[in-house]
């Protein structure tokens, strides 16, 4: 997935951009995400209903993938059926 | 990537809310949006290679900017206090591009190329116009954002670019989304043409910082705006701070009770003068940014605590980091390297070399990258041991006497030591016995004596080495500076020259 890509999710509101890429699936709410909205939403699982925040970037363990959640939704976020989790940056003060 | 998206999301998050105020006019980031949609539109009609800004700031610089990056096409902002000959080269450059505000002086300096002029209010009229049936889609380009042209003080332009990968890189990496308290308000008084100026404008969007904008920077009138719309934060370079400074020594008052930080860059920071702001605002938090045009502004910082820190601290070697430009940010890497560029251990002097995803450290036509993407800045400096960067000049101004290498930065040092001198420079002057020499001019502190030629000689011979010693001395009014507080050393160098 080429960085700077948009995705949207299937099942919820959630829209994110690729910001390092990754060949695996990524997923929104237990549901592959699309370039395109498709017209009727998908069901959303269970367990992945903890929702995207808007801002927000999420990376693997690994560090090899990164999204920013653009528009928020529903739906959590994963690669192949694992859990992305919120990158943590150290909060800098404001230099410009 | 497009920054555009920047925008997009402070507009999704917020579309009612104030994201800019300039003139007396408040913009909406909704409205700020609209507007980039609608100048994109035009732009492209235009079918034109560059979108350029030759004027102070307001809302037309970010309308441009955005509306550029969703054109697809660089946005490229000039320095509009450049002199017909040095701008008209510039203009040459760029053509055929689509302008904004001094339409006249551009179509005297470069008739015949073929630009698509507009002042600013014609602009962004348009562009507000253009806004209702503009698609809004983003187009890709060549992937340039920004093309800003570096001052030249050692050399023609060069036409630095930045890609919307760099300074997303950059904001992304250093700000927090919509970060900011709903009252929380920026002042933005650097020149559009700074990178400073895109910084600024970049990172108040994303942390939905309210822009204060002030067209051109005057002391009493930032004093007043920060009074007036209650700014919480502020950039300045170092002769803005002393301009300050000396209106509020005066008499000047405005309630400066909202100020919660001033950020600083852009030029050596007298200590003197950081010192006096520290103990002038005690509830301010400062923090110094070291960057580059081509990092995409800040890759080191100096933070509010460190700050208060070094200036309370009686430790010597804690104290002296005040004059430092802090630590590396985590999303940037920083090497001290010699000429052959070898990295240096801790405590010795080289040039600063950076590698990121921000550093584009790419001009038309070539990269400065060397093959593991590191950039030499051509700053000199070296780290300490706690990380801390201190910059001691540019790599060019090394003074080469006999096959020594000579840092300006060492001899400047000692000689500010002097309780005599308000400010000194070091240059290569030329020399029939070493090829280049040491050629020193001071400033001397109102109210004391001038010290003599001897005495300085000594203070250096005593304190370095005899090579140090300088062959030329001059005792100048004031050293020569650009408008953003950057000494002009050529000039220095000139005035040995002539003699």
């Amino acid at each position: 997935m080429k960085p700077g890509t948009r995705l949207k999710s299937t099942v919820c509101d959630t829209e994110v951009m690729v910001i390092r890429g990754t060949d695996g699936a990524v997923e929104c709410g237990g549901a592959p995400m699309a370039e395109e909205r498709p017209a009727a939403a998908g069901v959303l699982s269970p367990d992945f209903s903890e929702g995207s925040q808007m801002g927000k970037r999420y990376v693997d363990e690994g560090g090899a993938v990164e999204l920013l959640c653009v528009k928020p939704g529903k739906g959590s976020l994963a690669v192949d059926g694992v859990a992305l989790r919120t990158k943590d940056a150290k909060a800098l003060p404001s230099s410009d | 990537m497009n920054i555009s998206l920047l925008l997009q999301m402070a507009a999704d998050a917020g579309a009612e809310r104030t994201g800019l105020v300039c003139d007396g006019r408040r913009w909406t980031y909704g409205e700020l949006l609209r507007a980039a949609q609608g100048a994109a539109a035009t732009i492209s009609a235009t079918g034109r290679s560059h979108i350029a800004l030759l004027d102070e700031s307001s809302e037309a610089a970010p309308i441009a900017l955005f509306g550029a990056a969703l054109a697809g096409i660089p946005y490229v902002p000039l320095n509009y206090r450049l002199a017909d000959a040095d701008l008209a080269a510039l203009l040459e450059r760029i053509a055929p591009a689509c302008i904004i505000g001094d339409v006249e002086r551009v179509e005297r300096l470069n008739p015949e190329a073929g630009h698509d002029c507009a002042r600013r209010e014609d602009f962004v009229a348009s562009a507000e116009v253009s806004a209702a049936t503009a698609s809004g889609e983003e187009q890709e380009g060549e992937g340039i954002a920004v093309q800003i042209f570096t001052s030249g003080t050692t050399a023609a332009p060069k036409a630095a670019i930045l890609r919307h990968s760099n300074l997303l890189g950059y904001i992304l990496g250093t700000v927090e989304f919509c970060a900011a308290a709903e009252d929380d308000a920026q002042l933005v008084c650097v020149p559009p043409y700074h990178i400073a100026g895109i910084s600024a404008l970049l990172s108040s969007i994303y942390a939905m910082r309210r822009i204060v904008m002030l067209p051109a920077f005057d002391p009493d009138k930032w004093l007043e705006l920060v009074a007036a719309e209650r700014v919480t934060n502020a950039f300045v370079v170092p002769t803005m701070l002393a301009r300050i400074i000396e209106r509020i020594d005066a008499g000047a008052t405005a309630d400066l009770s909202s100020l919660q930080a001033i950020a600083y860059g852009g030029g050596r920071m007298p200590m003197e003068l950081i010192e006096r702001a520290l103990h002038l605002f005690p509830n301010t938090n400062f923090t110094n940014a070291y960057g580059l045009t081509e990092t995409s502004s800040t890759i080191a910082l100096l933070g509010p605590q460190e700050h208060r820190q070094a200036h309370s601290s009686d430790d010597p070697s804690i104290r002296a980091r005040l004059g430092s430009v802090g630590q590396p940010l985590p999303t940037v890497e920083i090497e001290i390297r010699d000429e052959d560029g070898q990295v240096l251990p801790t405590g010795q002097r080289g040039e600063v070399y950076v590698r990121g995803e921000q550093v584009s450290g790419e001009y038309r036509g070539r990269s400065a990258l060397d093959a593991d993407g590191w950039f030499p800045t051509r700053d000199a400096g070296w780290m300490d041991d706690g990380g801390y960067l201190f910059l001691t000049g540019r790599a060019d101004d090394v003074i080469v006497r006999g096959g020594e290498n000579i840092s300006p930065g060492e001899i400047e040092d000692v000689l500010m030591a002097h309780p005599s001198v308000a400010e000194a420079v070091a240059v290569g002057v030329p020399s029939t016995e070493w090829g280049e020499a040491v050629g020193i001019a001071i400033v001397v502190r109102p109210g004391h004596e001038t010290p003599g030629e001897e005495e300085l000689r000594k203070l250096i011979r005593d304190r370095l080495r005899s090579s140090r010693v300088p062959e030329q001395i001059a005792v100048l009014g004031e050293l020569p500076y650009n408008e953003m507080g950057k000494l002009l050393r050529r000039q220095v160098r000139e005035l040995f020259n002539n003699n």
